[in-house]
């Protein structure tokens, strides 16, 4: 009988405190079009990592041939391999900054993936120090296993930033000593050179755990109960704040900001992403395309609703501004006059240095209007880190 | 029967609640509108109750301030690599450091603590090393220096390792509630130079929140010297005395190390020989500005040099130390110095929250009439600076920005500048409530022993011996409210 007389008074007092605090009913758009943003956005992140997934194995595979026979052939087929997989990852950044599979705090292995700057001399012999990195230190690390690899990149309880992207960026080019063009790692590194077997572990391992890291991130996208993309569509109003949230922040903090406004004020040559093999340009244009790809919610075979029609429905004018824009700012970058590494170092007020300028406005206004777009969605996000 | 009166007051506490709530927002905009006790940094003040609330730019930072600050952002939190390395502007790491990055143990801007072990990967408490001089002051210990660096690169040997144990203090509250205390002993061990010398004096810090620095550099120098009562003239028991200390940027003199103010110490103020000047910052109010803090944490902690601290921490003996490769002289250059220092002055205060909450207003008016805002200044005023969101600023730091003797049980027994080994600066209290959120833990005071607010109050001793004894007498309900109070800032 009293069980019974709670049961309602409960259900009374939940109704009026949900009442008082913020219900979907302000919102100018309907749960539903939400779930169709995220329905899609979901099976957009699944494709992308999917082809990442791919690209990273035809890499693995041309990294593995390449260290069982090395050739210049083959060192430049597996430096191919590294561009093109390189190509489908960076595409993915977006889906980064809200704490989903790539970087959550606990279990994302975002810090193993794609850390930046490389510790060049915490891993091989860089300019002026021929016995520096693991590789060489056989007293340290008499074996390379991919424990050493693993626990040197967190020794210290710190990322040293000794595997993923850059590091087999590193492996394959070497550092990068010339004004003009990647760097040139001699083949001998994996066949006569000292330690070269060490090497050839170290690449081959490095590689093999970037592969696993990125298939257990684009798993837990996949369809079915209990992965992360059911605990994501099951509540559309957060999965849009996510979605804002990555590709806010990829634009306005860590593509405008810390990957190109730091790099041109430092005008340190080598302040750039892909130093090693002068990569960045394609970087920057890929980060966009990912921006793009989120925000009209198109990827390969995949479309359907999106950011735009979301921001359409409540105020199509800055849909139509944002659509402009991303395809200008895009279209600019990949107009770049320069590599990176030389827009960057060029004197200020120079057109290298002012192409760099202008891609760097341009993602700031994007930034701008997508932070409009989130506010006429009643979104409360921001870009910073 | 006693369940339906029980549902019953259940839904009128729940409605009651709700129409509490709009009252509280209502109140919220209109304290907000004066301007007024919520903004605790001045109307730079951020809204941000996130795990981010400490990391935030000033609200009212121009675009291109914004620029400036983000710049400076990336060398706060990105990792400094190994010299030489391709990245010639991030390299240089070491020889000898305990960080890779100021964000390793000011995570996120806020607030580092002590390992719980051998194998917690935390890196926020540091020791500092000396030896007394012949007039007493702390000079560096022979083969170690005066920092313990327990990390370094690959062929340099790290100096050695912090151990920690724990003494159980125990006591109880005024009304029978028992309580205990951790009081921690610091060694060093796998020492890489042989034993440390019988008489070595070990200070441990935490790193504290790095927030609102650019709002203390800018209270004037005499507003906190006015507040300073040496011989405690008005008998309120409590003291308080500026710190002075070597200003590195006047001084021709090069000086090297973390805590670069204590290795040449000056008893006098205004000596001839140095320039000093009032010391704000650490946790004995050992440094000046926001740019020798920096600086020297970069030399000390991170093994970087910059225009100011040119010379790597490497002690004489240390001989791989002395001669590893270096990332350039200097590793950090004066812009981007400029441009960290910049980001750090011009990080947000985040604003207070519960205002019109009974228990956090109950308990900032036992704050004030136990004694405790006489040292944890409720309000100060910021004059001139660069940067207008710290220009003539009405700010809520609850800080003098003095010394305190704060009695045996904390003392390091280390001098520092001024300082004695019992005296501590008064730490702001500003953002604490919200270092849960943003750090994780609730370690308190300068080794991060509380491991709660009201262990850090029971703690205090010496001057303020007699409002922690009010406090630890209070009834536990005023006691929990006064805690609100704290958690509401």
């Amino acid at each position: 009988m009293p069980l019974k007389l709670l049961v309602p008074v409960v259900l009374l007092a939940a109704v009026a405190l949900a009442g008082c605090g913020d219900g979907d009913d302000r919102s100018t758009v309907s749960r539903d079009s939400k779930a169709a943003v995220a329905e899609n956005y979901a099976n957009i992140v699944f494709a992308a990592y999917g082809a990442s997934v791919d690209s990273a194995a035809t890499m693995r595979d041309a990294i593995d041939r390449f260290v069982a026979r090395p050739s210049a052939a083959r060192l430049d087929a597996a430096k191919r391999a590294w561009l093109s997989a390189r190509d489908d990852y960076v595409v993915t950044e977006p889906f980064r900054f809200y704490g989903g599979p790539i970087d959550d705090p606990k279990t994302g292995p975002e810090g193993l993936i794609n850390s930046w700057p490389m510790d060049e001399a915490y891993v091989d012999y860089v300019d002026g120090d021929a016995s520096a990195g693991i590789v060489n230190d056989r007293r340290r690390y008499p074996e390379v296993t991919q424990d050493v690899i693993v626990e040197a990149n967190e020794q210290g309880g710190e990322t040293n930033i000794a595997t993923g992207w850059h590091a087999i960026e590193f492996l394959l080019w070497g550092q990068d000593r010339s004004k003009s063009g990647p760097g040139n790692r001699p083949v001998s590194d994996y066949a006569n050179a000292a330690n070269a077997k060490r090497r050839a572990a170290y690449l081959r391992l490095t590689t093999a755990r970037l592969l696993s890291d990125l298939r257990s991130v684009r798993d837990r996208w996949e369809t079915g109960d209990g992965t992360y993309r059911a605990a994501f569509l099951a509540d559309p109003g957060e999965a849009l704040t996510k979605i804002l949230r990555g590709v806010g922040a990829l634009n306005t903090h860590e593509l405008a900001g810390e990957r190109m406004a730091v790099a041109l004020d430092s005008k340190d040559q080598e302040d750039e992403h892909s130093c090693f093999s002068d990569n960045t340009n394609a970087d920057v244009v890929n980060d966009i395309k990912g921006i793009r790809m989120v925000y009209r919610g198109e990827y390969a075979g995949t479309s359907g609703a999106s950011l735009d029609s979301l921001v359409s429905e409540v105020d199509p004018g800055l849909a139509a501004a944002l659509r402009r824009q991303i395809d200008g700012t895009l279209a600019k970058a990949e107009a770049f006059p320069a590599t990176f590494e030389r827009m960057i170092a060029a004197p200020s007020g120079s057109a290298d240095s002012k192409a760099l300028g202008a891609v760097i406005a341009a993602l700031e206004a994007q930034g701008a209007d997508l932070a409009k777009a989130a506010k006429a969605l009643d979104v409360t996000v921001n870009f910073e880190l | 029967m006693r369940t339906k009166t029980a549902a019953a007051v259940a839904l009128i506490v729940l409605i009651a609640a709700c129409a509490l709530g709009v009252v509280i927002v209502s109140g919220g905009d209109r304290a907000q509108s004066d301007g007024d006790r919520t903004l605790s940094g001045g109307a730079g003040t951020v809204q941000d109750t996130t795990a981010n609330a400490f990391a935030l730019a000033l609200k009212n930072l121009s675009s291109s301030d914004r620029r400036a600050f983000q710049i400076g952002n990336s060398f706060f939190n990105r990792n400094w690599v190994r010299a030489p390395a391709s990245a010639t502007g991030r390299d240089g790491l070491g020889p000898t450091f305990n960080a890779q990055s100021c964000s390793s143990c000011h995570f996120k801007d806020g607030r580092g603590r002590p390992p719980s072990g051998p194998r917690d990967p935390e890196r926020g408490l540091l020791l500092r090393l000396s030896v007394a001089g012949p007039d007493g002051s702390p000079q560096p210990v022979r083969l170690y220096g005066g920092q313990l660096q327990d990390r370094a690169i690959n062929g340099v040997p790290a100096e050695g390792r912090i151990r920690i144990r724990h003494a159980k203090r125990r006591g109880s509250y005024g009304d029978g509630t028992p309580y205990t205390l951790l009081a921690p002993r610091y060694d060093i061990v796998d020492r890489a130079f042989g034993p440390l010398p019988a008489r070595v004096q070990i200070s441990p810090r935490v790193a504290p929140a790095v927030f609102g620095v650019g709002l203390l550099e800018a209270i004037p120098e005499q507003t906190i010297v006015a507040r300073a009562d040496p011989g405690d003239r008005n008998r309120d028991g409590i003291s308080g005395r500026p710190n002075r200390v070597p200003d590195a940027r006047s001084n021709a003199t090069v000086l090297t190390e973390g805590d670069a103010a204590s290795r040449r110490p000056n008893r006098v103020p205004d000596a001839r020989s140095q320039a000093t000047a009032l010391g704000r910052f650490g946790w004995k109010a050992n440094v000046p500005t926001v740019e020798q803090q920096n600086a020297g944490a970069f030399s000390g902690d991170i093994g970087i040099t910059s225009p100011i601290f040119t010379d790597e921490n490497c002690p004489a003996r240390q001989r791989a130390c002395n001669r590893a490769r270096t990332g350039g002289q200097p590793e950090i250059d004066a812009r981007k110095l400029d441009r960290v220092t910049f980001y750090t002055r011009t990080l947000a205060v985040p604003a207070r929250r519960d205002i019109g909450n009974a228990p956090a207003s109950a308990g900032e008016g036992r704050f004030t009439a136990i004694g405790c805002a006489s040292c944890h200044l409720p309000k100060l005023k910021t004059a001139s600076s660069g940067v207008a969101g710290l220009r003539d600023q009405v700010i809520r730091p609850y800080t003098d920005l003095l010394l305190h003797d704060m009695g045996p049980g904390l003392a390091d027994g280390r001098p520092d500048g001024l300082a004695t080994g019992s005296e501590w600066r008064t730490a702001p209290l500003w953002g604490v409530g919200l270092v849960r959120t943003v750090n994780r833990h609730t370690r308190f005071l300068h080794d991060g022993r509380a491991r709660d607010l009201s262990e850090a109050i029971l703690w205090h001793d010496g001057e303020a011996r007699t409002a922690r004894e009010h406090f630890r007498k209070l009834p536990a309900r005023e006691r929990r409210e006064l805690i609100a109070f704290l958690q509401s800032l």
